[in-house]
């Protein structure tokens, strides 16, 4: 009923269109395909989304004469995708979330809607769980000499934290934006009380000059090594190695992590990158990128051509669906080669925060994995 | 044979107290599994009236004492970190080639059923030789530590063990908390305190449940990274007879897998494979074995639930 409705050719009545949307959600799954569909007076219709190797625009069919405008995309199982659907009127031109899906994903710049593929399912562990101890977060000022500028930085802490035990130290980029959106307190909560990684100590920080600051900046790796973690492992219970002391970030985050611990190699004994922007260049400097990634593209050459040790252990993961894949796959034989212990994961999803919140039990379980198999409440 | 009782997970859904509230005597606790956290508050209120034995203190008194049998223990820890290290290695190949004969069962002509069936039994065998080969390589280190350090020779060990075995004396129940497995078992052998504990009436739940079993087995089938195979860390202090208790394995084991569950129950056999979740019980009083709640892991890959809303027989 539901297919013959929105195939080509079909010319459905309002009161058929009332039924169908009332019966249904949308997108539509089956299988490995989405059906995407809105409802309104409109010229053209568009799907805007951010999947590579797809055109970032694709037209909606508009059922005859009808005000349902229908488009139907291949979905591979388990995708997930962000969306906003463009909605052309005359000259006007307006980009809206899907008003017959209510999933959203929230990043610094709004929300869109979300498309979950057959088998998608968010993780149990990113949302509350009843029971669960839950950390604090303190708020700190660090006294930047390099910035000339005092950095607020949240600090979370484990529940049940131990008079005379020392913690591992994870120092988060773009930390704010992690708790936002990626449900970062949530996620360590939940992983701790899991016993799947250990109770550690996370310092959130975040940049007002992301783009320059994190694109491989030297000043950054002076705020971090001879700044904030002098102050932290003054005032904090941190284990004082290296293989207790981690750095994360994702998109130009990634790269500020990964700049750091390759210029203070010994430093940083853990890595969590997602989705790095490790844009590099094989002849020249010439990227197509646009020039925030100016230093990036330096920084990435000089790493491939001397990489060193960076860290010991690291792990890796990025969407099939953004441009950047192809850069992070690159990264992944070289790392090989270098000797460090590293765990590459992709999925199906693209350049965003939800992606990255889902990639985090991996990652943190294997960096600072907890003592689930020894420990039995 | 003292009377025994083992409980699953206590931290959500306590039922640690209305069990003891049966028993008669004064109550003695050991929580060393919390190790630093000793001292937190019991479940379900079990605080009032009872002794905290405080065994991951004392043990910590006498590794800051005797720095000597400290160094030692660490480098014995150390030893046994690597022999399971190497033993989980073969372990994965073990298993995966059992599991993979185990599948083609399905698969094979009925003619060639007799001729899998005998690669199918030399599979398993090779995974319980295996087992018994880690346990004899465990027992081998702790035996040599003795040999060399006699801990209940030493000073701080004995006078420790001395005040415990003076408060025990007094305890008709002790109660064995769960938490962090190795802990609870380096501590409680480093005072030697399976003879003391042998002829009380034992409440003992999740990790303390296993061990006071023969056999301590360590399992999760879905941990973030890994295979997920169950592997054999000790021997325990053999309190529980032929029961292994797997608590939490609701939350633990794929028991919906019927190839998991018989790989568990074969491999472990003649141990009973039970499952212990939160508000079960399994009893063993002078009329044998009784459950309430439990679950029991057959051969054939079938979970058996017993009595879950009364006592029921298990085993006699």
């Amino acid at each position: 009923m539901t297919v013959d409705l929105l195939a080509p050719g079909a010319e459905p009545t309002p009161e058929e269109i009332d039924r169908l949307l009332a019966e249904r959600s949308f997108p539509l799954v089956e299988g490995g395909r989405a059906t995407f569909v809105y409802r309104g007076e409109a010229d053209e219709v568009a799907l805007r989304s951010w999947i590579y190797g797809l055109p970032s625009s694709q037209p909606f069919r508009r059922l005859g004469e009808s005000e349902l405008w229908v488009l139907t995309l291949e979905v591979p199982e388990r995708s997930r995708v962000e969306y906003k659907i463009e909605v052309v009127r005359g000259r006007r031109r307006r980009w809206i979330r899907d008003p017959l899906n209510d999933l959203r994903a929230h990043d610094p710049f709004g929300a869109n809607s979300v498309l979950h593929g057959a088998g998608y399912e968010t993780p149990p562990w990113a949302q509350p769980i009843a029971g669960v101890r839950g950390g604090s977060l303190l708020d700190l000022e660090i006294e930047s000499k390099v910035f000339g500028q005092a950095r607020p930085v949240q600090v979370y802490l484990p529940a049940r934290r131990r008079r005379r035990r020392q913690y591992p130290l994870l120092v988060v980029h773009d930390g704010g934006d992690y708790l936002r959106f990626a449900a970062l307190k949530t996620v360590l909560d939940n992983l701790i009380d899991a016993l799947e990684i250990q109770p550690l100590v996370a310092a959130l920080i975040d940049s007002p000059e992301r783009l320059v600051e994190y694109a491989a900046d030297p000043r950054h790796d002076t705020f971090l090594v001879d700044e904030l973690l002098p102050r932290l492992e003054n005032e904090l219970p941190l284990l004082p190695d290296p293989s207790a002391r981690g750095l994360m970030g994702a998109s130009f985050g990634a790269v500020a992590a990964l700049a750091t611990s390759w210029r203070n190699q010994g430093v940083f004994g853990r890595l969590l990158v997602q989705s790095g922007s490790f844009a590099f260049s094989d002849l020249g400097e010439r990227h197509g990128r646009g020039p925030a990634f100016d230093p990036v593209v330096k920084f990435m050459n000089g790493f491939r051509d001397q990489p060193g040790r960076p860290t010991e252990r690291m792990f890796v993961s990025c969407g099939v669906y953004e441009s950047l894949i192809y850069e992070n796959r690159s990264l992944l034989p070289l790392l090989q080669q270098i000797g460090v212990d590293v765990r590459y994961v992709e999925a199906r999803d693209g350049h965003n925060w939800e992606n990255w919140r889902d990639r985090l039990r991996e990652g943190l379980s294997w960096l600072f994995p907890g003592p689930l198999w020894m420990y039995y409440e | 044979m003292s009377n025994l009782t083992l409980l699953g997970p206590q931290r959500r859904r306590p039922t640690v107290l209305a069990i003891v509230r049966e028993l008669d005597g004064p109550v003695a606790v050991i929580t060393a599994g919390w190790q630093e956290n000793e001292n937190d508050p019991l479940p379900g209120g079990l605080s009032e009236d009872v002794v905290n034995l405080g065994i991951y203190r004392r043990a910590e008194q006498v590794f800051d004492e005797d720095r000597e049998l400290s160094r030692a223990h660490r480098d014995r820890q150390s030893r046994l970190k690597q022999l399971q290290r190497l033993y989980r290695i073969r372990l994965d190949h073990a298993i995966a080639a059992y599991r993979e004969l185990l599948e083609l069962q399905g698969e094979e002509d009925a003619a060639d059923q007799e001729t899998l069936a005998g690669e199918v039994g030399a599979a398993l065998e090779d995974l319980r030789s295996l087992d018994r080969h880690h346990l004899e390589r465990v027992q081998a280190v702790h035996a040599e530590f003795e040999e060399r350090w006699h801990p209940s020779r030493r000073d701080s060990v004995a006078r420790q063990r001395g005040e415990l075995a003076r408060e025990l004396a007094g305890a008709a129940v002790v109660v064995l908390a769960g938490g962090h497995v190795a802990v609870l078992l380096n501590r409680l052998r480093l005072f030697d305190l399976a003879p003391l504990i042998a002829d009380k009436t034992l409440v003992a739940w999740s990790a303390g449940a296993m061990v006071a079993a023969r056999r301590i087995v360590l399992f999760h089938d879905s941990p973030p990274w890994g295979a997920g195979n169950a592997e054999v860390l000790d021997s325990g202090l053999d309190l529980c007879g032929d029961v292994l208790p797997l608590p939490d394995a609701r939350r633990r084991l794929r028991d919906e897998d019927p190839l998991r569950v018989a790989q568990l129950a074969r491999r472990f056999a003649p141990l009973a494979c039970v499952a212990l979740d939160e508000r079960s019980r399994l009893r063993r009083d002078a009329d044998g074995w009784r459950a309430r709640g439990a679950r029991l892991f057959g051969s054939d890959g079938d979970v058996r639930q017993v009595g879950r809303s009364s006592w029921k027989v298990l085993r006699r």
